[in-house]
């Protein structure tokens, strides 16, 4: 039964993916958008995912609507001429695609214990961690000393996106205000 | 019978999948993608319950109020053209 639920999902996932690329009216993309969401995060949930399809359903489907039909209002929308189809593209696609699920083939099998992180790292980690850092949490050891610089580039990452995020919107408020001329002393 | 009545959820999410692409106008559209919300809660129910999991219903709360912010995003921005309008402006409260 969890396999029939699993095939209609995945078969319902396949059919919206295909009529969004095709979609020409951009806020059906948008409804769209959101009705894939929910599938997947129906998906993850059946795959026993609770927390990922929990912020599949928040994001995908809540947040990610909102900001679309936000962009939609404030950009214009023009449609380019339909390009003639390529096939090198296509094949190329079709290559990684092809390689990428001969990947999988070399993966350890699902939840096996063998795997060298499991045999390595973490045995390591839980017994030295106190010894080294003198952390009592061992995830948070983990994660701001044995990994330091990975998370350091990653608050870099999240940082310059918020910075770019910022001189944008400002950049745009001040134009709207120099236009009326009143609102940029309130700001 | 949760078997059953997973297979009706899935049968009735199809259909309004169908509805949600075919959808001659707008208004079909928002509404068969609330409705796909509902049903997946549904689906997320009955499934819990078919694979001896109650406490998935839980969740499936949650998502009841998830759905709630992007269809009242949408008819937002019907109603107003704008999803931070300005109160004042249009003077209603």
């Amino acid at each position: 039964m969890i396999v029939l639920v699993m095939t209609v999902l995945l078969t319902l996932l396949a059919v919206i993916t295909i009529v969004i690329i095709r979609q020409r009216s951009l806020f059906a993309v948008v409804i769209l958008t959101g009705v894939y969401s929910f599938l997947m995060a129906s998906v993850l949930i059946v795959l026993d995912a609770v927390d990922v399809a929990m912020t599949e359903a928040s994001v995908g489907a809540g947040v990610s609507t909102v900001l679309l039909l936000a962009t939609l209002y404030l950009t214009q929308s023009r449609e380019y001429p339909q390009p003639r189809p390529a096939i090198i593209p296509l094949f190329v696609a079709l290559g990684i695609g092809g390689a990428l699920i001969a990947g999988t083939f070399g993966l350890p099998p699902f939840g096996s214990a063998d795997t060298p992180i499991h045999n390595r790292t973490a045995p390591r980690y839980l017994a030295k961690s106190i010894e080294e850092t003198t952390v009592p949490n061992v995830v948070t050891s983990v994660l701001a000393d044995y990994r330091g610089y990975d998370t350091m580039g990653e608050t870099v990452v999240i940082f310059t996106a918020g910075i770019g995020v910022l001189l944008l919107l400002l950049g745009r408020r001040r134009r709207y205000s120099s236009e009326t001329g009143e609102e940029i002393q309130g700001e | 019978m949760f078997v059953l009545a997973t297979s009706a959820v899935l049968i009735a999410l199809t259909l309004a999948v169908v509805r949600a692409i075919r959808g001659p106008t707008v208004f079909d559209r928002v509404l068969a993608g609330n409705t796909i919300g509902t049903f997946a809660i549904l689906l997320l129910a009955s499934v819990g319950f078919m694979t001896g999991r109650p406490e998935w219903l839980d969740i499936a709360l949650t998502y009841g109020l998830l759905n709630l912010i992007s269809t009242l995003a949408v008819l937002k921005f019907f109603r107003h053209g704008d999803l931070a309008y300005d109160i004042e402006e249009d003077g209603e409260p």
